[in-house]
């Protein structure tokens, strides 16, 4: 039923875009219909194939990259109390930073290939994961800190047998809010400069005026993007489930 | 507790008191709960502290658990005549605590995993140990299950095993029966009385009923700072059942004394 109203309101949606090209005439230079990019789609597909491959593996590193970059600071910041006073500002710097502006420096410093983008995609997602999972490791209930005080446990233990599964639920959620954002950021890191990638490909196509070709990159990436989050959606759904945790209401 | 009363209960012949509150002050948000309180409190049976919520029960309960901060507190809590020691006190309370990914088996076997990786790690408590005293609180068919697959009273009998298995002389109460139903607390209060016999029970309710039912030796907590009464129980043993005219007197009695200082709980 979701499925059939999704594809209802995406059929709705194309329909509406021919109509309104059929309608207002503009030329494909400006806007092609539906028809015109999966015209483009089909016949440029083996163009498409590469640059879209080796933008999914930008997101992919990228996003594991930060994601555990940022599980292993909220680790140490929840752990290490010293720490805290010389992570914290680091943190809200990264979250501060326009980090879109930031993106013609690090094309200079870490060049056109893969490197620039993924630095992108981790300075993007590296303060939502750090926040959300070091602030579920900070809601461990209180009982149940009574609980292990008083029956010993060691720190390492308790943290991994109880905080860190308590705090899962919050990890979600930062991984959630990462996967849409990396391939944003990724994306940017390609329009700056780079060789390969849908980015890439999009730039370069609007520059000769292959408009079809633009949208047929932005269908590709739109549905790999979607695709991921929902793939993600659906482990991290699997892991709450293992551990017989909530969701949380955000 | 006042010298007079002190006095009175003093000449009684009971064995002796071996947890002792000396000089015990502790104030929270500026209000002062205790005042150099001196409480006794006798081994090998059930001590019952009843009081209105708020009363500051649970922050006695904490301070034999070692669980209030050194600074927040004065006095001394003996054991024996020692300085009571966390590690000789084990804790049940009315939210059972129990890991929701782990079964009911690796639940009630937590201490195991919370220990294992200290630097003098104690003895393991065995499986079978384990899995008996499970069967014996009948949940011995539900052991692989989690913890949401089983009613209020099991969850809180998983967290009785629990208590049980770490094995400590002391064992703390925060009113662990006040969220189940009537019929399931009966039964729990029984289960848990037969089970907890020979230990030192600290146990603190605001259920005159319940405090009836299950002490020994029974302490009404009123006003603020804290002022003690001993109520003495009937001579019934515990778990005491039902409704004799002594019984009913008795919570007639305390409800009476708590009534009374209604005015000066809060």
């Amino acid at each position: 039923m979701k499925i059939l109203r999704s594809l209802l309101v995406m059929f709705g949606l194309t329909a509406g875009w021919q109509f309104l090209v059929t309608l207002t005439e503009v030329p494909p230079y400006i806007l092609p219909g539906p028809v015109v990019v999966a015209e483009a789609l089909l016949t440029r597909f083996s163009t498409l194939l590469p640059h879209a491959a080796y933008t999914l593996g930008e997101i992919l590193l990228g996003f594991s990259l930060g994601a555990l970059l940022g599980m292993i600071s909220a680790l140490l910041l929840a752990t290490v109390k010293p720490l805290q006073v010389w992570l914290s500002p680091i943190l809200i710097m990264t979250q501060s930073l326009p980090v879109f502006a930031l993106a013609p420096l690090l094309v200079l410093w870490l060049g056109y290939g893969l490197a620039s983008k993924i630095a992108m995609a981790v300075l993007i997602i590296y303060f939502p994961v750090t926040s959300a999972f070091y602030d579920g490791l900070q809601r461990t209930p209180k009982d149940w800190l009574d609980l292990g005080r008083v029956m010993k446990a060691s720190r390492l233990a308790f943290l991994w047998h109880v905080r860190i599964p308590f705090a899962l639920p919050s990890l979600a959620s930062g991984l959630r809010v990462a996967m849409v954002s990396t391939p944003i950021g990724v994306i940017v890191g390609e329009w700056v400069g780079s060789s390969q990638g849908l980015g890439y490909l999009m730039l370069h196509a609007n520059g000769r005026m292959q408009i079809d070709l633009l949208f047929a990159a932005l269908v590709i990436l739109m549905t790999m993007a979607l695709a991921l989050y929902q793939i993600t959606d659906l482990l991290l759904k699997r892991l709450l489930r293992h551990f017989s945790l909530e969701e949380h209401k955000t | 507790m006042s010298s007079l009363e002190k006095a009175m209960h003093r000449t009684e012949a009971f064995p002796p008191p071996l947890i002792q509150f000396r000089d015990f002050s502790f104030s929270y948000k500026g209000q002062e709960l205790f005042d150099k309180l001196d409480l006794d409190l006798t081994t090998g049976c059930w001590n019952l502290l009843l009081g209105r919520s708020g009363v500051g029960k649970t922050s006695l309960l904490k301070a034999l658990a070692g669980l209030l901060p050194d600074k927040n507190y004065s006095g001394e809590i003996l054991f024996g005549g020692k300085k009571l020691a966390p590690d000789q006190v084990s804790w049940m309370t009315q939210d059972d605590l129990l890991l929701p990914w782990l079964s009911v088996l690796e639940n009630s076997l937590l201490g195991n995993r919370l220990r294992a990786w200290n630097r003098s790690p104690s003895p393991p408590i065995a499986i079978q140990e384990a899995e008996a005293l499970l069967w014996n609180l009948g949940l011995g068919r539900h052991l692989d299950k989690r913890p949401a697959e089983l009613s209020g009273g099991m969850r809180q009998r998983v967290a009785l095993a629990r208590t049980l298995l770490e094995d400590r002389p002391v064992v703390l109460l925060d009113e662990p029966f006040s969220a189940l139903d009537a019929l399931t607390r009966n039964e729990m209060q029984n289960l848990a009385y037969e089970q907890l016999m020979h230990k030192t029970v600290i146990m603190i309710t605001h259920d005159p009923r319940e405090a009836l039912r299950l002490g020994h030796h029974i302490y009404l907590l009123k006003g603020s700072p804290v002022q003690l009464t001993r109520i003495i129980p009937p001579e019934e043993a515990p778990p005491r059942a039902g409704f004799s005219a002594e019984l009913q007197s008795c919570e007639d009695q305390i409800i009476a004394e708590l009534t009374l200082s209604g005015e000066t709980a809060k």
